[in-house]
């Protein structure tokens, strides 16, 4: 419990196994990261299956807020990649919202005294779950892009209107930025999680060595305190920013693959 | 200088890419700002733009920030 108290930065990260696994060489452990990854499925399952349980022509409170949810992700399906990108629109959905909802479940205050491993944990806070994301988005891409274009698929890396004598550099550039494509997606909303919650904790951090240095300190111990108030609030914006940024990229993404010819 | 000393330099020199992503995200909103008080019927549609210019400028200053935290932390 002291180990909690006294913890830096960075001990908020740290993976608990909670049901230790091991198969051969793999540590399949139940780890607290598995377990806020199942709280986000089943808080979005929840949501959604109790605002849409009792359809009503006029929404009430519940069901407005799952219709929001959902005109807000069909309409970026459709602007960017059209009418015949709502294929995608059940896979843009599921990474939407559960990318928000472990972004927010991540926010959640810690009950005091409570053992490490319940404490509210990121998922998308560690760069594996992030990129696993975004080389799940990649994989879709390429399948897509190579199961409907062929081997026009490759016209991705031409674009339209540039001198014959650019064109070697153009591509080059074209396929490298392509080939970092998963790994800026990845790296965007991991850096931005980590970052987050880093900063949070370092200002709670000075609100507790201000108090503990005593007399004229801990009067002022209130301005980091409001600091990190306002980072809290901050990190909500973040929180719903990296999950639409998330989604949106895919949808980007995602019509290129659709209409590699015309780019 | 000892290998501990310079492992922090090296971690304050790699935050510099901030100043570069502060500027970028000044001249993207600033700019987004100013054209949407010329023509404001036409910003609603340009606001998804804005937002993946940000995060593409953000990127560059997280990078930054990831590569702080992997000399501090993982060397």
């Amino acid at each position: 419990m002291i180990d909690a108290l006294a913890a830096g930065p960075m001990e908020q990260f740290e993976i608990v196994p909670l049901v230790p696994l091991r198969i051969g060489a793999f540590d399949l452990s139940f780890t607290n990261s598995s377990l806020w990854m199942v709280i986000a499925v089943g808080a979005a399952a929840a949501l959604l299956m109790a605002a849409t349980g009792r359809r009503a022509l006029i929404p009430g409170r519940l069901q407005s807020v799952a219709e929001i949810f959902y005109e807000f992700i069909a309409d970026m399906v459709r602007g960017s990649i059209g009418q015949e990108g709502m294929k995608f629109f059940p896979y843009v959905f599921t990474l939407f919202i559960f990318i928000l909802m472990a972004n927010l479940l991540g926010l959640a205050p810690t009950i005091p005294f409570a053992p490490a491993a319940t404490h509210p944990f990121t998922t998308t806070s560690h760069i594996i779950v992030t990129f696993s994301l975004a080389m799940l988005t990649i994989a879709i891409v390429l399948i897509y892009g190579f199961a409907k274009n062929g081997l026009g698929f490759f016209k991705l890396f031409i674009p339209s209107g540039v001198p014959a004598w650019l064109l070697p550099l153009i591509s080059l550039i074209e396929f490298v930025s392509f080939l970092s494509r998963p790994i800026s997606l990845g790296i965007r909303l991991f850096a931005n999680m980590l970052a987050g919650h880093i900063i949070l904790k370092v200002f709670a951090g000075f609100i507790i060595s201000l108090i503990g240095a005593g007399g004229v300190f801990s009067l002022i111990s209130i301005f980091p305190f409001l600091g990190a108030v306002a980072i809290t609030l901050l990190e909500f914006l973040v929180a719903f920013l990296q999950a639409y940024v998330f989604a949106m990229l895919t949808c980007i993404y995602l019509n290129d693959a659709a209409h590699a010819g015309h780019h | 200088m000892d290998a501990a000393a310079a492992k922090l330099i090296g971690a304050g020199i790699a935050a510099l890419p901030l100043a570069g992503a502060g500027v970028g995200l000044g001249i993207i909103f600033g700019n987004f700002l100013s054209g949407a008080f010329r023509n404001p019927s036409a910003a609603a549609a340009n606001q998804q733009t804005m937002l993946i210019a940000f995060a593409l400028t953000e990127f560059t200053g997280l990078l930054g920030f990831v590569i702080a935290m992997l000399i501090l932390f993982v060397f």
